[in-house]
């Protein structure tokens, strides 16, 4: 008997020159749940098919129901490395809506929260890119001090991942003095980490073998496929919205934007290294700023916003008006003035957009959320075509894809 | 070279008479009306003109608007000048029975995606769309999720009243 009476191949397998393979939803590789349906030529990638929204939570439509406050818990769950920056985002976009001014602490203690969670999203994409190209020590390593943003994060709003810190005009109690003790810590420890965590990498022969040249891109084409953050600015182009568009008073602070060059895996990397570096500059500029403020301007922690902000406790209790704004706010029976706005922040993978547009009821008419990855990703077929398989798995963590970001 | 909100409207007007309408201005941002016809004029037009030069797509939605007759569904565009730092949003209405709007790929490779959401959401039709699938949602599903026909909550409940919630009366 010939082996072909054992072997049932599908018809036409053999005909064919290339392999087709799937890479995901749930491949240890992909952190998250994306697929790519690859299509290989030996090892050699001919062409990828991206298929997303294995976890789409409907959070456009859910948001048309409910009253401001009640979203920030939805944006949590976007880019999920770096929530705060999402909550501050939204923040942000209501104030913008409704004429809320907020006081210069308030933004500066914002720009301190939003800036670490900045060095946590780039630190665990980066120490992912490590783990891909075979380096699992810097991950483990880094692990602790991502650890030390996060129970700052606890001391001011008491949750870790999904933060929700924050409210709409300022912070829902201020920091307190554990915070600070816990900040400064983080700012001693922290720079000699960073500078060992980039001697493990930076010139590292194996990590630059693997990263330089996976997955570039042209600055022309990555602004034509709607690249933002770091991914466009490894490419060439300085656009961040920090310095194009200030929000919260980021134009008081000094501070550079990196560029690399080429667009691969390597200059995404050092271009997120090095804005590690400028986001510690940024921070302790905040923090100097904080801590100049004297008498009762140093206990500001948010606006004058009775509409809003939730009244203290303490009034709640012992006044009337106090009583009936703590009812009608946490029943969201305020009603939002009509008006469109689009208001972007710099988030920890890019633009991150709010496009909120009201009618006067008490939940946003539409609400649509500019999810830079979700744009970004498009390109990966052109990134990965006629690389190697093994790049294809480093080129998507380089690229700091957050699945709960890219399917809202 | 500074170029106004009031530079890209005369420029605008200059090219395409009064077929374009309802500029406004909200939160500084300049917003205008576009044929259904006209979209990837216009947009070809921002995109080449050497003062404009609006290269970069930053987001494309739908928006549905169920009482507006004959132009229930706006799809919007916000489109930003990097170079000169300056953000516009254009707009264009059709009707829900005919959603037919011109692809903006050609143009945006980042719309490739960005139109399949708003196809799979909304269902508006972009004529030359290399691949029009859905995106987001299974690809069993045989409506359009986020019209305002589909109403979040089960509407039989009799003991949530929608003015509660500042809009019309119940039942909608």
């Amino acid at each position: 008997m010939s082996i072909e009476h054992h072997i049932k191949l599908p018809e036409g397998s053999i005909e064919r020159a290339t392999t087709t393979l799937n890479l995901g939803p749930t491949h240890p590789a992909t952190h998250g749940v994306f697929q790519n349906i690859l299509e290989l030529d030996g090892e050699r990638i001919v062409g990828a098919v991206q298929t997303v929204g294995y976890i789409h939570r409907a959070f456009e439509k859910i948001a048309e129901r409910r009253p401001l406050f009640q979203i920030t818990t939805l944006t949590d769950r976007l880019n999920y490395c770096s929530s705060p920056i999402n909550n501050m985002g939204w923040h942000i976009t209501c104030e913008k809506l409704l004429g809320v001014k907020t006081p210069k602490r308030v933004d500066y203690l914002r720009i301190i929260i939003m800036e670490l969670s900045r060095i946590s999203d780039h630190l665990i994409c980066n120490s992912v890119v490590g783990v891909d190209s075979g380096a699992f020590t810097g991950f483990l390593y880094v692990m602790q001090y991502r650890e030390l943003i996060y129970e700052i994060y606890e001391e001011i709003c008491g949750s870790r991942l999904t933060t929700n810190i924050g409210r709409i005009g300022g912070f829902e109690r201020n920091f307190t003095p554990t915070a600070f003790q816990k900040l400064d810590k983080f700012l001693a420890e922290y720079p000699g980490v960073l500078k060992e965590f980039e001697n493990l990498f930076t010139r590292n022969r194996i990590f630059m073998e693997r990263t330089i040249g996976a997955g570039p891109i042209s600055a022309e084409r990555a602004m034509n496929y709607g690249f933002t953050g770091p991914n466009l600015r490894a490419a060439g182009v300085d656009y961040d919205v920090r310095v194009h568009t200030p929000y919260s008073s980021y134009e008081d602070f000094e501070f550079e934007i990196p560029v690399g060059n080429t667009g691969d895996c390597y200059d995404r990397f050092l271009v997120r290294n090095q804005e590690m570096w400028q986001s510690l500059r940024i921070i302790g500029q905040a923090y100097d700023k904080v801590k100049a403020f004297k008498g009762a301007e140093a206990e500001v922690y948010h606006a004058d916003a009775p509409s809003y902000y939730l009244p203290s406790k303490k009034d709640v209790y012992t006044k009337m008006e106090a009583l009936i704004w703590h009812f009608k706010i946490v029943m969201g029976e305020t009603e939002i003035p009509p008006g469109e706005v689009y208001q972007s922040v710099e988030g920890g993978n890019g633009e991150l957009g709010f496009y909120l547009i009201s009618d006067g009821g008490r939940t946003p008419y539409r609400l649509h959320f500019r999810r830079p990855c979700f744009i970004y990703y498009q390109a990966y077929s052109e990134l990965t075509k006629g690389a190697m398989l093994s790049d294809a798995v480093i080129v998507m963590s380089s690229l700091n894809l957050i699945a709960g970001e890219m399917d809202a | 070279m500074d170029l106004t909100n009031e530079t890209i409207k005369e420029r605008l007007t200059g090219k395409f008479g009064d077929q374009l309408s309802q500029f406004e201005e909200p939160y500084g941002m300049l917003t205008f009306e576009a044929p259904a016809a006209l979209n990837l004029k216009v947009m070809q037009f921002l995109f080449d003109d050497t003062e404009l030069r609006f290269q970069f797509l930053t987001d494309l939605c739908a928006v549905h608007y169920p009482d507006q007759q004959g132009k229930e569904l706006a799809v919007v565009y916000h489109l930003h000048n990097l170079a000169d730092n300056v953000r516009i949003r254009m707009k264009i209405f059709v009707p829900v029975e005919k959603p037919d709007v011109f692809t903006a790929t050609q143009l945006y490779s980042s719309a490739n995606w960005m139109e399949r959401e708003t196809y799979d959401f909304y269902g508006v039709n972009f004529i030359g769309h290399p691949n029009l699938i859905r995106i987001l949602n299974v690809d069993e599903m045989e409506y359009f999720p986020m019209r305002k026909e589909f109403p979040l909550e089960d509407q039989t409940r009799i003991d949530k009243d929608d003015a509660m919630f500042g809009r019309g009366g119940s039942g909608n």
